[in-house]
């Protein structure tokens, strides 16, 4: 953590000092009494620690019942931490009182899996609420909620029921109502997650052009990791109430280290072996066959023309098995699963070649 | 049927359309806070006062349990210190009063129960307070179903009031007893339960035709 002081030679706080996290988690941990008497309780979550940067958009990604809906809902106060604290913004949202904590959740919006809009409110009436409890008076609202319409292109459903909306539609003015009140932060509790594909893409394209046309921190929980893919900066996994992973996307996306996260990319295209190989693969190696090997081609060896140079140089005729070219967090990323034929000698050969180029490399078993 | 035999039935029918009438307004003054209250103080809840819900919730229960002719004698005490008097049309909305009331509080708290914790949660998340919760939120949410609540204790109290003859109120219900049982004037009872029949017809389409157009769940055709 650091501080921000002001300089006694400039007079200014513009030095160069990591900027402060706008959200910080430390130490939490969340247990629930479990339900009538003598029933055990529930640690929903155990010692988690986070910082989200301003401007930053944080994916977090765990199976259901891992936490990570309470987890959210610490950020603005929703759940009381049993232990640690929570800072949003400077301000200590575990041990704010209930009014000053009401009047710190207009710097947090929050959007919903289900959208949460009232039935009985238009779309406009629906954005105009959060205004309308802080006491704004009608001109500022109706200004306000013209301004967020437009900015979720909805202008011309102003006057529409949610009942007569679709799904995407909906979650728009979700994102508009969230957003009336200037927060800081924007909540998104598994917010794509009702929808098909396509709308889920413009969800999120929006999501993201709010994130930095506002430059609005956005805090979201998925259990897909395509979300998370397509608008996360970091990404936390969490397992059972832990974070077992927590990193920059594009490290955990092609550097996996707990297993949760292997298991999440295996449901990602490129990472699951195809069955064809997967059925005839053998856990020692087999003479006459080929040792299967994963290798992953990171940011600027993506485009490396390796499988040439490792015949050329090597004398290795290595065949493709099934293989992607990708882009994460906009950076260049391939897996390739080859067969390596010739026994131990050459795969080892083989694999030391790979490393020299900066490759990462996997022997997934042997093939006949 | 005799002129002063319709004009006896179109006098009770005013009778029971004001018993009626004021009992629904005041039961509805009383019950509906009364049923955001009981929804909405449970432990854990918006309002938790768990002990204030628990007290509260047995009344509604007492005052539910007891047959409604045993309540109007039994409060006769009551029925006088409030309408001066406990013999009457006027002194008989009083045990209408006292019987609509928890029974509307108990309509309005199923009401405001089905209304979806999700959107309770979206309102505490943008900062509203547990009232502005109840007023902006609760409240428009279960209003189609309070208002076909509403209309169903309004039927009960067509039902009710024809008890309250027992205490000289008068109304539909009396006139029945009274002329088409005791003095055998089948004519009259049969007159009676035709427009006992309408008035119910007519309550219960109103209150259909307000509730839909209040629910903006299901798109409307209009």
């Amino acid at each position: 953590m650091s501080i921000t002081l002001p300089d006694p030679l400039t007079g200014g706080a513009q030095r160069l000092v990591p900027e402060q996290p706008l959200v910080r988690l430390e130490g939490i941990s969340k247990i629930f009494a479990g339900r009538g008497k003598g029933a055990p309780t529930v640690t929903a979550l155990d010692g988690i620690d986070l910082a989200v940067a301003p401007g930053s958009v944080l994916g977090i990604i765990g199976r259901s019942g891992a936490g990570k809906s309470t987890l959210i809902r610490l950020v603005n106060g929703l759940e009381k931490p049993s232990a640690g604290r929570v800072v949003v913004d400077g301000a200590e949202v575990s041990s704010l009182p209930e009014r000053a904590l009401r009047h710190a959740r207009r710097s947090t919006g929050m959007i919903f899996q289900h959208f949460n809009l009232l039935s009985s409110r238009t779309a406009a009436q629906n954005v105009a609420l959060p205004l309308e409890v802080a006491g704004y008076d009608r001109a500022a609202i109706r200004a306000r909620v013209d301004e967020m319409l437009a900015l979720v292109d909805l202008s011309d459903k102003r006057d529409r029921y949610p009942a007569e909306l679709s799904g995407g539609q909906k979650q728009r003015v979700g994102i508009a109502r969230a957003l009336t009140t200037k927060p800081k932060v924007l909540l998104s509790d598994e917010a794509t997650s009702a929808l098909d594909p396509e709308t889920t893409r413009s969800i999120l394209s929006l999501l993201r052009r709010i994130n930095r046309e506002f430059n609005l921190t956005v805090v979201l929980i998925t259990h897909e990791m395509s979300v998370v893919r397509a608008i996360a900066g970091e990404v936390a996994v969490i397992d059972r109430g832990r974070i077992v992973e927590q990193g920059d996307v594009f490290d955990v996306f092609t550097r996996p280290q707990a297993e949760v996260t292997r298991s999440f990319l295996a449901e990602e295209s490129g990472r699951a072996l195809p069955s064809y190989v997967a059925d005839r693969l053998h856990p020692e190696p087999v003479d006459g066959g080929r040792a299967v090997v994963r290798i992953v081609f990171r940011g600027p060896h993506a485009t490396d023309p390796v499988i040439a140079q490792l015949a050329r140089e090597q004398g290795v005729d290595a065949n493709i098995l099934a293989g992607t070219v990708d882009e994460i967090a906009g950076r260049p990323f391939a897996t390739l699963v080859v067969g390596v034929p010739g026994g131990e000698e050459a795969l080892a050969s083989t694999l030391a070649f790979l490393h020299q180029r900066g490759l990462d490399t996997e022997v997934l078993g042997h093939v006949a | 049927m005799s002129p002063e035999i319709i004009r006896l039935i179109v006098q009770a029918t005013g009778d029971t359309l004001l018993m009626v009438a004021v009992a629904a307004a005041l039961g509805t003054f009383f019950g509906l806070p009364l049923g955001i209250f009981l929804a909405t103080s449970g432990r854990g809840e918006l309002l938790a006062s768990p002990w204030a819900n628990g007290a509260l919730g047995a009344i509604v229960n007492a005052t539910r349990s007891t047959p409604f002719i045993i309540l109007v004698v039994a409060i006769i005490p009551f029925t006088r210190l409030i309408a001066g008097t406990s013999i009457g049309t006027t002194a008989a909305i009083v045990p209408l009063t006292v019987a609509a009331t928890p029974f509307i509080a108990r309509l309005v708290e199923g009401a405001i129960r089905e209304v979806d914790p999700g959107l309770v949660e979206a309102a505490r998340a943008f900062g509203a307070s547990p009232l502005q919760i109840v007023l902006k939120v609760l409240v428009p949410e279960a209003l189609p179903a309070i208002v076909l609540g509403l209309t169903l204790a309004v039927v009960s109290l067509l039902g009710f009031s024809a008890m309250v003859g027992a205490v000289g109120g008068g109304g539909l219900g009396d006139l029945g007893i009274r002329y088409g049982y005791q003095r055998f004037m089948p004519d009259v009872m049969a007159a009676v339960v035709v427009v006992l029949i309408v008035l119910v017809q007519a309550v219960q389409s109103l209150g259909d035709r307000l509730s839909r157009r209040l629910n903006r769940r299901v798109i409307s055709r209009s």
